[in-house]
C-alpha cells in the first residue's frame, strides 16, 4: 500500500472535493431533468387553466372587474344546490363503503390467484366508459327497463316503479361508478396487513368478531380513509350521471356550472363556482388528513 | 427440571399423540407424539421446513391437523379454537399491534377474560416489571427497539399466567449480542415464573443454552428428544450429530475385532451392534493434542492446511489421508507455541468416552 504524502498540510485532506461536488450537484440536476416533460404537461394542462379560471371568476358577464359572481354563490339556489352535492356525495361514499368494504375483505382473505381473478370483477366496468356505463342503467332502470319489465312480468308489482329520473337512479349509477375507487386502495391496504395479527389476537383470547374490530379493521382505517377521501371528491365533481340519470331533479355543483357556460355563457360565474368546488375540497381533503392521521403503523402502507 | 415457584399454579401435563399433518404429498408433520412434563421448557429443534413451527402452531391451533390428538391433564385439546386455549405466544416478529401503545399491547390478552381496571393497571405494571419494561409503558411500539419489542411481547405472552408459553423463534431477529443476553434473561424468567415452555428454534446453541430438553426435529419427525447433554453427547445419528455443534464425520470400518478408522483400532464408547456403516463423530474441542506417542488406538494423524487466528482460539483445518478436512480448535492459552504449520504432519487423540459412532439413520 502506498500513502501520498506532501509537505502542504492541510490541502492535502480534501483532494479532489471541489470535483467531487460538482459531480454530485451535476448528476442531481440530470435526475431533476428527467421530471421536467410531467412539470411542464401539469403547467400547461393544468396550473395555467385553473390560474385562467381564477382569474376570469372577477369579471362579469359584460367583463367588467366584479365580486358579483361570489356574491352570487350565496344565493338559496346555490346554497342548496351545494348542500345536495354534499348529500349526494355523503351518501353514494357510505354505500360505497357498506358495500366495498365486505367485498375488499373478502379478496384480502384469499390466496393471491383467486383474488386476482376476482378482481377482474371488480376492475373490468371501471374500464368501461362512464358514459357507457350510465346509458346501461338507464335501459335497465327506465319505465319500460329490464328491472321493471321482469318485475311486471312476476307479478310483484302492476305499475312500473320511478327508479331513474330520480336521487334513487343518480345514487345507483353512481355509487356503481365509484365501487373500484374505494375498493382498490382498500383492498390493497388489508393485503399489506400481516395475517399474524390477527393470530396474535386470537392467542390473546379475542373471539373472532373481537379480532376483527380491535385489530383488523383499526389497521385497515388508513385504506379505507384514502378510499373513503377518493371517492367522496370524485363525487362532488360528478356531472355525467348525474345528468343523465337525475332527470333535472338531482341538482349538483358541476352542472350548475355547465349550466352557467351552456346557457347562460356566464364563463366568469362558472368559473366562480369552480374556484369554490376547489377550495372546498382541498379543505375537506385536508381535514381528512389531519383527522386520520394514520399513517405511521408498520406494515401498513 | 426446575421449581415450580410460589403462586403460579401446578402447570399443567401435555400429551401429544399422533400428529399428523400433510399438505399434499409432503408430510409436515409425520405422526408425531411427545409428552410435555409441567414447569419444563422443551425446545423443537431442527432445520427450516422440518416442521418445527408446524407443531407448535397446532399447538396453538392456527394450523389444524389431519388427525391426532393433544390433551392438557387428560382433557382433550384440539378441537379447541385458538382464542380458547389460553396459552401464551411470542410470535417470529413479534406481532405486536401497531395502533395500540405498550400498555394496551400488554393488557390486551387480559381484556377479554375480564379483568379491566385497576386490576388490569396492576398486572400490566408487573408483566411490564417482569420484563423491566415499566419505563416505556406509553411508547408507541413502533418507538421501540428490536430487543425491547421482543420484551413487550413476551410481556403481552405471560401477563394472563397461561398455562403453556409458545415460542416462535423468538430472537432470530435480533444481533448476536443481544440475543445471548436475552436467552439469559428468558431462562432466568422461566426459572422464577415455571411456567411450561415450548420454545421453537434452529439455532443448537440456543437450544441447548435454553432447554430441559431438546426434540431434534426432522423430515415431519422427532429424530431425538433428551436433555441438551444426551443430544450432543449421546446422538442418535448422523442428523443429529451433524445438527449440532461444529462436527465432522471420517468413516469407520468395522470388523470382528471391533471398529477401525485408517485401519488402526478404535476403541468405542459403546460398541457397534448395527449392520449400517458407522461413521465417527468428530467435534473439535473433544480432540486432544497430547497423547501417548506409543498408543496407536484412537489415534489420528493428518497434515494441517490451514492456520487461523480467530481471537478466542485458532481455528486449524487438518487434511487426513484420504482427503477429508476436519476443523480443529485450540485455545490461544498457548501463544504461538506448538501451533502446527502450514503442510506439517500432526497427531491428535481421541477419549474413548468421546468416541461415538453414528449411523446414517437410525
Amino acid at each position: 500500500m502506498t500513502m501520498v504524502l506532501n509537505h502542504t498540510g492541510i490541502a492535502d485532506a480534501d483532494h479532489n472535493a471541489d470535483a467531487l461536488k460538482r459531480q454530485g450537484s451535476r448528476e442531481r440536476r440530470a435526475l431533476a431533468s428527467l421530471t421536467l416533460p410531467g412539470a411542464i404537461l401539469i403547467f400547461l394542462v393544468l396550473i395555467l387553466p385553473i390560474g385562467w379560471l381564477f382569474w376570469l371568476s372577477f369579471f362579469g358577464a359584460s367583463g367588467e372587474p366584479t365580486l358579483e359572481n361570489y356574491t352570487r354563490v350565496l344565493k338559496p339556489i346555490y346554497v342548496r344546490t351545494f348542500i345536495s352535492t354534499f348529500e349526494v356525495a355523503g351518501l353514494v361514499t357510505l354505500i360505497c363503503v357498506l358495500l366495498g368494504y365486505p367485498v375488499a375483505y373478502l379478496l384480502s382473505q384469499l390466496s393471491e390467484r383467486t383474488a386476482g381473478l376476482l378482481m377482474i370483477f371488480v376492475v373490468l366496468p371501471f374500464w368501461t366508459s362512464v358514459l357507457v356505463r350510465t346509458y346501461a342503467w338507464l335501459v335497465l332502470l327506465q319505465r319500460t327497463g329490464l328491472v321493471n319489465t321482469w318485475l311486471i312480468d312476476a307479478g310483484l308489482i302492476s305499475t312500473p316503479l320511478p327508479l331513474v329520473h330520480n336521487m334513487l337512479g343518480t345514487v345507483i349509477g353512481m355509487v356503481h361508478v365509484m365501487l373500484p375507487f374505494l375498493i382498490l386502495p382498500l383492498y390493497a391496504s388489508m393485503r399489506a396487513i400481516d395475517p399474524v395479527y390477527m393470530r396474535a389476537a386470537a392467542n390473546c383470547g379475542a373471539t373472532p368478531s373481537q379480532a376483527f374490530r380491535q385489530v383488523f379493521l383499526p389497521m385497515s382505517l388508513p385504506g379505507l380513509a384514502a378510499g373513503v377521501a377518493l371517492v367522496f371528491v370524485l363525487c362532488l365533481g360528478f356531472f355525467v350521471t348525474p345528468a343523465l340519470l337525475g332527470g333535472g331533479r338531482v341538482a349538483m355543483w358541476a352542472m350548475q356550472i355547465a349550466n352557467n357556460i351552456s346557457v347562460y355563457g356566464n364563463w366568469g360565474a362558472a368559473s366562480s363556482l369552480g374556484v369554490v368546488l376547489l377550495v372546498v375540497t382541498a379543505i375537506i381533503l385536508y381535514v381528512f388528513k389531519r383527522l386520520f392521521r394514520v399513517d405511521s403503523f408498520e406494515g401498513v402502507r | 427440571m426446575p421449581t415450580v415457584y410460589k403462586e403460579a399454579a401446578m402447570p399443567d401435563r401435555v400429551e401429544i399423540r399422533n400428529i399428523k399433518k400433510a399438505y399434499g404429498s409432503f408430510h409436515a408433520l409425520d405422526d408425531v407424539s411427545l409428552d410435555i412434563a409441567p414447569g419444563e421448557f422443551l425446545t423443537l429443534l431442527g432445520p427450516s421446513g422440518s416442521g418445527k413451527t408446524t407443531l407448535l402452531n397446532v399447538l396453538a391451533g392456527f394450523v389444524r391437523p389431519d388427525s391426532g390428538s393433544i390433551t392438557i391433564d387428560g382433557a382433550e385439546f384440539l378441537l379447541l379454537p385458538p382464542h380458547k386455549r389460553n396459552l401464551g405466544m411470542v410470535f417470529q416478529n413479534y406481532a405486536l399491534f401497531p395502533h395500540m401503545n405498550v400498555r394496551r399491547n400488554v393488557g390486551y390478552p387480559l381484556r377479554p377474560r375480564g379483568v379491566s381496571g385497576a386490576d388490569l393497571d396492576r398486572r400490566v405494571e408487573e408483566a411490564l416489571g417482569l420484563v423491566q419494561m415499566a419505563h416505556l409503558a406509553d411508547r408507541g411500539v413502533n418507538a421501540l427497539s428490536g430487543g425491547q419489542r421482543q420484551r413487550v411481547a413476551l410481556a403481552r405472552a405471560i401477563v394472563f399466567e397461561p398455562s403453556i408459553l409458545l415460542m416462535d423463534e423468538p430472537l432470530s431477529a435480533l444481533d448476536k449480542k443481544l440475543r445471548e443476553h436475552m436467552q439469559l434473561e428468558l431462562k432466568r424468567l422461566h426459572d422464577r415464573l415455571g411456567t411450561t415452555t415450548v420454545y421453537v428454534t434452529h439455532d443448537q446453541r440456543e437450544a441447548l443454552t435454553l432447554s430441559d430438553r431438546i426434540a431434534v426435529v426432522n423430515g415431519g419427525k422427532i429424530v431425538q428428544l433428551g436433555t441438551p447433554d444426551e443430544i450432543y453427547d449421546r446422538p442418535k445419528n448422523k442428523f443429529v450429530a451433524d445438527f449440532i455443534g461444529e462436527t465432522r464425520f471420517l468413516p469407520v470400518e468395522t470388523n470382528a475385532s471391533g471398529a477401525l478408522l485408517y485401519g488402526r483400532p478404535l476403541r468405542t464408547r459403546d460398541d457397534w451392534k448395527s449392520s449400517d456403516k458407522p461413521w465417527l463423530v468428530i467435534r473439535p474441542e473433544r480432540l486432544r493434542w497430547k497423547g501417548d506417542e506409543t498408543e496407536t488406538a484412537n489415534r489420528i494423524e493428518a497434515e494441517a492446511t490451514d492456520v487461523i487466528y480467530q481471537g478466542d482460539s485458532y481455528l486449524i483445518t487438518v487434511r487426513m489421508p484420504d482427503g477429508i478436512e476436519l476443523d480443529l480448535r485450540r485455545g490461544p492459552d498457548l501463544g504461538g507455541r506448538d501451533l502446527p504449520e502450514r503442510g506439517q504432519p500432526i497427531q491428535l487423540w481421541l477419549d474413548r468416552e468421546h468416541t461415538i459412532l453414528v449411523a446414517d439413520k437410525s
